[in-house]
């Protein structure tokens, strides 16, 4: 028997990223397409819904499913291609200012603690209102607003590393701090920076789900969570609406 | 001359608390020599000082380290650390975190050779094994491929002193290398390390605060207090009778095996006031 904690989310998972990969073959309707006679369909349990439309549809009589479906895919470009930007990013200076300390240290830290003093999430709409709203640019907003997370505990963990008799005895051996920072800084830091990135990933998701939902994400035609659940709440108090919400929220 | 010789090294914290007060002293080429003294006394901050590996926070304010004839504190940075590398070595006090634990134990007993000397890994891995058989490390092919943290303190020992005699150093400084070791394991260590000091004809800078192992161990030691060597003399000379005060105390503070029933014997209180009063003057 495998563990179980392991196997349910690992599933889940799964199905989250099946189901974003191939949204265009698996999607039972085109997100975009819209019927305004069948506007805020309830679910296929319901009574009253519409057979075909699983989850669904939402004010305009789109398939909530298949919205759903390829919101996906920008969420999982969002966490896996702005959470290993903000990594790199984050982790180099972390690293860095951890070991070298002196005044790059002082550098790279007073710049985590100005970048911090800014609340993130006005930062971030702050950034969408200059570039423009693009899935780049949420990419961009994410990588801005969190290496420092990064930044910080990679510091840290390479402080505590260049403390030890290790890297001593590899200066004693002659070692540049270059090789040394190499050889054996970086594969002792490199399990922190493993689970800050898997960490990061669901918060990436998490930022462009609130960009989105204050409708700053990408283009308004195009399907994101956050926006789904911004539609979902200006229908909620009317019949029906609500499952849109609902939905969402579950993803 | 001697092979290390040290004269009136002054280093301190940066901004002002000073941390060794003029220290001199030289070992000669295949001499152990003994630095003793209470946690806090600069013992091991001398062999920092000589490795080019001081806390960033202290600073060297004067006197001269000549290694080999030469003053590393003259010459610039990367000449010192390759004299170092070339010419001294550690063996540090804590074999838990002496050793990379992310990578496997062969290579890191390899790096000094492959670094320093220019070997091929091929030609340093046979040399390798040599070595770990030379501290009595059984089946030294799977050690080699162990990781750190598969293997026990005084194994992780052994492997720190074979890979510090590795690239055959003319000095060693050993930071309490038996510190962290339980007592039965000790004994052992210490008479490897004179074993192969004396068979290699290595200098040794042995940092402890036991004088039983330094009757074992040295030919000649010395006792600081605050920074400041307050006595420094050949081991016998020293055990049949210290001359200064400090040292008298600390020497009848060492427990008797021989008598299990004693009592311990502090320092006393006037001894501990007038070193200090000698120290401050210094």
């Amino acid at each position: 028997m495998g563990n179980l904690r392991l196997i349910l989310p690992g599933i889940w998972l799964s199905v989250l990223v099946v189901a974003a990969v191939f949204a265009p073959w698996l999607a039972p309707h085109d997100p975009l397409a819209q019927d305004l006679f069948l506007g805020r369909m309830p679910p296929v349990w319901v009574a009253g819904a519409e057979p075909g439309y699983w989850l669904g549809t939402d004010s305009l009589g789109r398939d909530v499913l298949s919205r759903m479906m390829f919101a996906g895919r920008i969420a999982l470009v969002v966490a896996v291609v702005a959470g290993t930007c903000a990594c790199l990013v984050g982790a180099t200076l972390g690293v860095l200012a951890g070991f070298l300390r002196g005044w790059v240290d002082m550098v790279i830290s007073r710049l985590v603690d100005i970048w911090m003093a800014f609340p993130p999430v006005l930062f971030a709409i702050l950034l969408v209102a200059v570039l423009g709203p693009g899935l780049w640019t949420i990419v961009i907003a994410v990588v801005v607003i969190d290496w420092t997370r990064f930044a910080r505990v990679v510091r840290a963990e390479a402080m505590a590393q260049g403390a030890m008799d290790y890297v001593a005895s590899a200066q004693v051996a002659g070692r540049t701090r270059g090789a040394t920072m190499m050889a054996e800084i970086l594969p002792n830091v490199a399990p922190t920076i493993l689970v800050l990135l898997t960490l990061e990933m669901g918060i990436a998701v998490i930022v462009e789900a609130i960009l989105s939902f204050v409708n700053l994400s990408i283009s308004t035609d195009d399907p994101t969570w956050g926006g789904m659940i911004a539609e979902g709440r200006t229908s909620i108090h009317q019949a029906g609406g609500c499952w849109c919400s609902r939905w969402q929220r579950f993803s | 001359m001697s092979f290390l010789q040290i004269t009136g090294l002054t280093a301190r914290l940066r901004g002002g608390m000073p941390i060794l007060r003029d220290v001199s002293l030289e070992v000669a080429e295949g001499a152990v020599h003994g630095l003793v003294g209470e946690s806090g006394a600069g013992k091991s901050m001398i062999g920092k000082a000589i490795l080019g590996i001081l806390p960033r926070a202290i600073e060297i304010v004067s006197g001269e380290i000549l290694l080999g004839g030469e003053d590393l504190l003259r010459l610039p940075a990367r000449a010192r650390r390759a004299r170092i590398g070339r010419l001294a070595a550690l063996i540090p006090q804590d074999p838990l975190t002496a050793l990379n634990p992310s990578r496997r134990v062969g290579p890191q007993v390899t790096d000094r050779l492959v670094d320093i000397l220019g070997w091929s890994r091929r030609d340093a891995q046979a040399r390798a094994l040599e070595l770990l058989a030379e501290v009595r490390i059984e089946a030294p092919e799977r050690i080699m491929r162990a990781y750190p943290h598969e293997l026990s303190g005084g194994m992780r020992q052994r492997i720190l002193i074979a890979s510090a005699f590795a690239a055959e150093p003319k000095l060693i400084v050993a930071d309490e290398p038996t510190t962290a070791l339980d007592v039965t394991v000790q004994k052992e260590i210490l008479r490897l390390i004179r074993g192969l000091q004396e068979r290699h004809g290595t200098a040794l800078l042995f940092v402890t605060h036991d004088l039983g192992v330094v009757s074992k161990v040295c030919d000649s030691l010395s006792v600081l207090y605050g920074g400041k060597i307050v006595e420094a003399a050949q081991v016998d000379a020293f055990f049949a009778a210290p001359v200064h005060p400090y040292s008298a105390a600390l020497l009848a503070a060492t427990p008797k095996y021989t008598d299990p029933g004693a009592s311990l014997v502090p320092v006393p209180e006037d001894v501990i006031t007038a070193v200090r009063a000698e120290v401050a003057d210094g």
